[in-house]
């Protein structure tokens, strides 16, 4: 390579490129974010609840939105698409087309005056059309970039030349109706995909009636869910009543070959399970069914979730895919048509509602990228990868991550995007820092003895200025305490007005400053940034809110209004007079990674941190590296497992970064992110050991299935590992029989295993390929061959191998050459004659997880697989600071999976690694040790365990005694301030929400009442 | 029952992340409410002190409103299950100092829940206003 460049160009603005964004920009790449839409996000923005946990997606989301919109390193193209990609691995030119808004990005501060005057109506697709927005448009609330963007095909100025309302009603001059389209090259060294899915269009399908008003598409439903959706959280049906009875049909766009989708969509059965589980806490009478072929609850929590949903919450699921929807000509209602589970035939029954779960298909814009980039498709229209190499395109340099090669739910997805920003990152590593600038301020200024407040009211053009009286709000601001200056602007955070606040705190040497305008949610940073500029600390700054919490919800009481703002603004003023410069700590640490568990997702995490120039240690507790893939020989791509294993295996022992440690375990650990310490003991080896990170890739085994299905009591009865050693040396039974869930699925342990469908299918294919006069049985639950493994299931079955679906309270009795099932369909009892029993058993955990856990400070899930800091957006993070997880440790899954997680981890892990310094947040909290009494009611309610109870000696001048006094790491402290709420003794400050500060401002409230 | 055209006066304690969202969402939405609610903003619901609580009653607040996440959305992993340990014995207390159990509540309000935010501020001030002016008010303060 003769050149490389520090930057990457990420195509695709939703929750992939968002993550893929930050953890490259945090490991000092310059990162081009571009998204053909007018905002980032993608379809996570439009989701109401996620499953299984039901947490609300947009709040979970818009911290990630804010992020990016901060990050000093990501550069935003939105309106934007690529157009040409040219050059080699390091060193591409990407021409980028944006599109013209029409608006002043740098002038249009999303005041919505222009919104109202707009007159033309267009279906929002936000809410996929079910209600109107206008033609100059916010795509929702938290949509980042926060401007407006005139919508070129239908203002009325642009294809008519008149109107311009929206021209004269903008007080900041931002419409620009002569804008035009611009094409610009980047110069960057590395390109990742992932402009996702589209989701499938069922009016392709006629017989599903799309066309009727209460037939909805499930992304429509999620809108109508959703409280920010066209009816405000309430399922509305055509005639705005609410419906009783609603009815999912799965696999719309799905596993149809028929229609040329061949593929799982992964996510759909889950979703539609959440969608009624979220309709019947709106509405507790709903009767909800879903109508499936199998129930593909794989991921983690989702058994769990689905068996709640099904038990508790009395959701029916109804086994049978109803051939379409059936509209009656005179009443126009519609029913559906379906073969009963119980045999009983073909039953007809009537919904108010039908949601069609629609798949996750290959966008237009994804295949013209995928041509544009020159990546290898596979039949299915996503990129084409290899298992072992998951986010690798076929070509060098570009790389791929989530729905856009296969289709996946967001952890997954989370994970992919963390993965292929680690590739980008190895392949750059050289070139940290180099693209990047770090904006520098003035030195803060002496803030002198006296407190001088400034008071800044904003009218938001009329938003605040016609409902509260400003002139009388800023007369009033002038006799609070300590306050030197007020005065008004029509927009405080427009850029002259910025400018404009930083020369008051200079020319009248201010220290403490207020704005009254809107939400610190999303103005504060840009305030805080204008007050560094003017040389004070940002912590010096506050923000009252008059315009979301007063002059929008109380439009028709001015008086009311007005009063509300002044004591916004007194509670506000006395909190800012107490305000204290605050600074974020810079601790040097220990730059070292420590990988636990030497199989396929250890080896992956250690090389992709070691490729980054980082030293990794690696252990590995038994002989040899490999982990699970030892036991299983193929791959369900056909390969071996020697043939990924081995060249990855040499990788890590001649890798310089990584010292391999096998027959080896971690006996001791102490200490947080930057500054592990442990102890390390094996066959060659006793020592200590400091580190800065650590991940956790211990794995997990294929349960020995002890008790079911008689395993153990004949010799022909083997787990799928067995089979894969006895198929290399080859199998001669003629009649095979594989039971699905042996031991999984159950009480003693709830959770699907996710792989052995998959498993199982691959080795069916291989019984039957081998001797096709083989009988091949499988008995399963529901077959779960997610994403694009549904292929599999398809070979199987055109191959010949029989399917018998059993359920858990008539599980299949195996004698020593029967197997008796129980039919449901057929209402009877069957007898199959087998040579050879397969068992697909459960991943379980290894015991050293109890162990290692307690010395991390993590946690472990209800089956004891690690727990991730956040089930959708951290997957491969634990809630302690500098501790990873990848692979199997963390749940069940393929290796595939396994690897782009590893990837996931080491990339996360480098965002750490990359920096100088560990920097603490400002508004840590602080023990006084004077008054701390060693009670440790801190190091119980903190969730980061960052208070830690020491022993110290106390000398008086009576008596010298030994005690102990807790301290707050503050390289761990997140300043939620729990701590200080339940410190008995007062001995904690959550400093920039003190007890006085707070204190002051209930006091301010009660002044003015 | 409070002298006509008496209006309750409420403080609700909101965190960063959810409730507070939902309080702008609710003027995103202009979903319109009666202008009897202060704001005090916090990081956490788990930064409430009782002791806060307590003193907006001094200070003259007619009801007290305590804020957070929903159970398992708190952005410090569980910081609103410490507040609800804290609200209850909170609770608990006022009751015994004879205050209405109408005058004090805890919610989970999501940032996206702005309607809720709404509904939550016009129910407690009808109810309180129906209540009258809360016996912890200092002398003189209507």
């Amino acid at each position: 390579m003769s050149k490389l460049v520090g930057a990457v160009a990420i195509a695709g603005g939703g929750i992939a490129g968002i993550q893929s964004a930050i953890d490259l920009a945090s490991s000092g790449l310059k990162v081009y974010l571009i998204e053909s839409s007018t905002t980032i996000g993608g379809k996570m923005a439009q989701l109401d609840k996620t499953f299984p946990t039901l947490d609300c997606s947009m709040c979970t989301l818009s911290p990630k939105l804010a992020e990016v919109a901060r990050h000093p390193n990501i550069e935003l193209m939105t309106y934007s698409e690529i157009t040409g990609i040219t050059g080699e691995p390091g060193d591409f030119t990407v021409t980028v087309k944006n599109k013209a808004t029409y608006v002043d990005y740098d002038k249009c501060t999303a005041c919505e005056l222009c919104v109202s005057k707009c007159p033309v109506k267009v279906p929002d697709e936000y809410n996929e059309g079910q209600n109107n927005r206008k033609a100059i448009y916010l795509a929702f609330p938290q949509a980042v970039p926060r401007v407006f963007t005139i919508d070129a095909d239908h203002c009325l100025y642009l294809n008519k030349g008149k109107c311009g309302n929206c021209q004269k009603a903008c007080e900041n001059d931002a419409i620009n109706f002569e804008d035009t389209d611009k094409e610009v090259d980047i110069n960057v060294g590395s390109v990742i995909l992932n402009t996702g899915f589209e989701p499938y269009d069922a009016s392709n399908l006629e017989q599903y009636r799309i066309d009727h008003p209460n037939v909805v598409s499930s992304l429509e439903f999620e809108r109508q869910l959703s409280s920010s959706g066209p009816f405000e959280g309430h399922v509305t049906l055509a005639d705005g009543s609410h419906p009783r009875r609603i009815a999912w049909i799965q696999c719309v766009g799905s596993r149809s070959p028929e229609i040329g989708r061949n593929t799982c969509s992964s996510v759909c059965c889950m979703y539609a399970t959440k969608e009624a589980m979220v309709a019947m806490e709106h509405d507790l009478d709903l009767e909800t069914t879903i109508f499936n072929i199998d129930i593909r609850a794989f991921g983690k929590g989702f058994e769990e979730f689905y068996q709640k949903a099904k038990n508790e919450k009395g959701i029916r699921f109804i086994n049978s895919r109803p051939s379409g929807v059936e509209v009656d000509p005179v009443t126009d209602n519609i029913s559906l048509k379906y073969e009963a589970e119980d045999g009983s035939g073909i039953k007809r029954e009537e919904f108010d509602m039908i949601v069609l779960s629609i798949g996750l298909t290959p966008s237009d814009s994804s295949k013209n990228l995928a041509k544009i980039a020159g990546v290898e498709m596979d039949d299915n229209d996503f990129v084409k990868t290899k298992i072992d190499h998951p986010l690798e395109t076929s070509k060098p340099g570009i790389f791929v991550c989530g729905a856009m090669q296969a289709p996946k739910d967001i952890p997954d997805t989370v994970a992919d995007a963390s993965g292929a920003a680690s590739k980008a990152a190895s392949l750059l590593s050289s070139e940290r820092g180099n693209l990047v600038t770090e904006k520098k301020y003035p030195p803060e200024k002496d803030m002198g003895d006296e407190i001088r407040t400034g008071v800044v009211v904003c009218r938001c053009g009329i938003n605040i200025g016609n409902i509260v009286d400003v002139p009388d709000v800023v007369e009033y601001a002038k006799t609070l305490p300590h306050v030197v200056l007020a005065k008004e602007e029509v927009y405080a955070c427009s850029t002259d007005s910025l400018e404009g606040i930083a020369d008051l705190v200079r020319e009248h040497n201010l220290n403490h400053m207020v704005v009254a305008s809107c939400t610190p949610r999303t103005h504060e940073p840009l305030f805080r940034e204008t007050l560094m500029e003017a040389g004070l600390n940002p912590y010096l700054f506050e923000l009252a809110n008059i315009r979301e919490h007063c002059s929008w919800v109380h439009q028709n009481n001015k008086e009311e209004a007005t009063k509300k703002a002044k004591d916004i603004i007194r509670m506000s003023v006395s909190r800012a007079n107490l305000l204290q410069p605050l600074y974020q700590e810079k601790l040097e640490f220990n730059k070292d990674a420590l990988v636990i568990g030497g199989g396929i997702a250890g080896m992956n995490a250690a090389l992709d941190i070691a490729e980054k120039g980082f030293k990794v240690t690696l252990l590995e507790k038994e002989s040899e590296l490999g982990g699970m893939l030892l036991k299983f020989t193929h791959l369900q791509d056909g390969r071996t497992t020697k043939e990924v294993l081995e060249p990855i295996i040499q990788k890590v022992e001649s890798n310089p970064n990584i010292t391999v440690h096998i027959e080896t375990e971690l006996t001791e650990q102490e200490g947080s992110m930057g500054n592990f310490k442990g102890h390390i003991k094996g066959a060659n080896v006793d020592e200590d050991i400091e580190f800065g990170v650590a991940i956790i890739a211990t794995g997990a085994n294929e349960l020995e299935p002890e008790g079911y299905f008689s395993y153990g009591e004949y010799s022909n009865i083997i787990t799928e590992s067995q089979l894969e050693q006895k198929l290399d040396e080859g199998v001669d039974a003629k009649n095979v029989v594989f039971i699905q869930c042996a031991g999984g699925r159950n009480d003693e342990r709830p959770y699907c295993s996710r792989a052995c469908c998959t498993v199982a299918m691959k080795n069916a294919i291989r019984l039957k390929e081998s001797d096709p006069d083989r009988n091949v049985t499988i008995l399963y639950r529901d077959i779960r061959t997610f994403g694009v493994w549904e292929e599999l299931y398809t070979k199987a079955r055109e191959l010949g191998v029989v399917f018998m679906r059993y359920t858990e309270d008539k599980e299949p009795e195996v004698s020593e050459k029967t197997v008796r099932i129980f039919d449901h369909l057929m209402n009877m009892d069957f007898e199959i004659n087998y040579d050879l029993m397969v068992l697909s058993a459960p991943m379980v955990t290894p015991e050293t997880n109890e162990l290692l856990a307690p010395m991390f400070k993590v946690t472990l899930d209800a089956n004891r697989f690690f727990l991730e800091a956040h089930i959708k957006l951290r997957p491969v993070e634990c809630a302690t600071d500098g501790v990873f997880l990848a692979g199997t440790s963390q749940a069940p899954k393929l290796v595939d999976e396994s690897v782009s997680q590893a990837s996931a981890a080491a990339s996360r892990a480098c965002t750490i690694l990359s920096r100088d310094f560990l920097e603490t947040i400002g508004n840590v909290s602080v023990v006084d040790p004077e008054l701390c009494i060693g009670c440790g009611r801190c190091t119980l309610v903190c969730p980061y365990n960052a208070p830690e109870l020491k022993e110290v000696t106390v000398e008086t001048e009576e008596i010298v005694y030994i005690t102990k006094k807790s301290e707050i790491n503050p390289a761990v402290c997140k300043g939620c301030g729990c701590c200080a709420a339940e410190c008995p003794t007062g001995a904690i400050t959550a400093r920039h929400f003190t007890t006085p500060q707070i204190m002051a401002v209930i006091k301010a409230y009660g002044e003015g009442i | 029952m409070a002298e006509e055209g008496w209006e309750p006066k409420i403080v609700a304690f909101c965190c960063n992340w959810c409730s507070y969202g939902g309080a702008d969402t609710a003027g995103m939405g202009r979903f319109q409410q009666p202008a009897s609610t202060r704001v005090i903003r916090v990081m956490c619901s788990g930064r409430i002190d009782p002791l806060h609580v307590y003193n907006a009653f001094l200070e003259g607040a007619d009801a007290v409103l305590v804020t957070g996440c929903h159970i398992g959305d708190c952005h410090y992993v569980n910081g609103n299950e410490k507040t609800e340990v804290k609200y209850n014995f909170l609770e608990e207390m006022l009751q015994q100092l004879g205050l209405e159990p109408d005058r004090l509540h805890l919610n989970w309000i999501s940032a996206s829940e702005g309607e809720r935010f709404a509904n939550f501020i016009n129910e407690v001030t009808a109810k309180v206003k129906e209540l009258g002016p809360s016996p912890l008010k200092p002398e003189g303060v209507k």
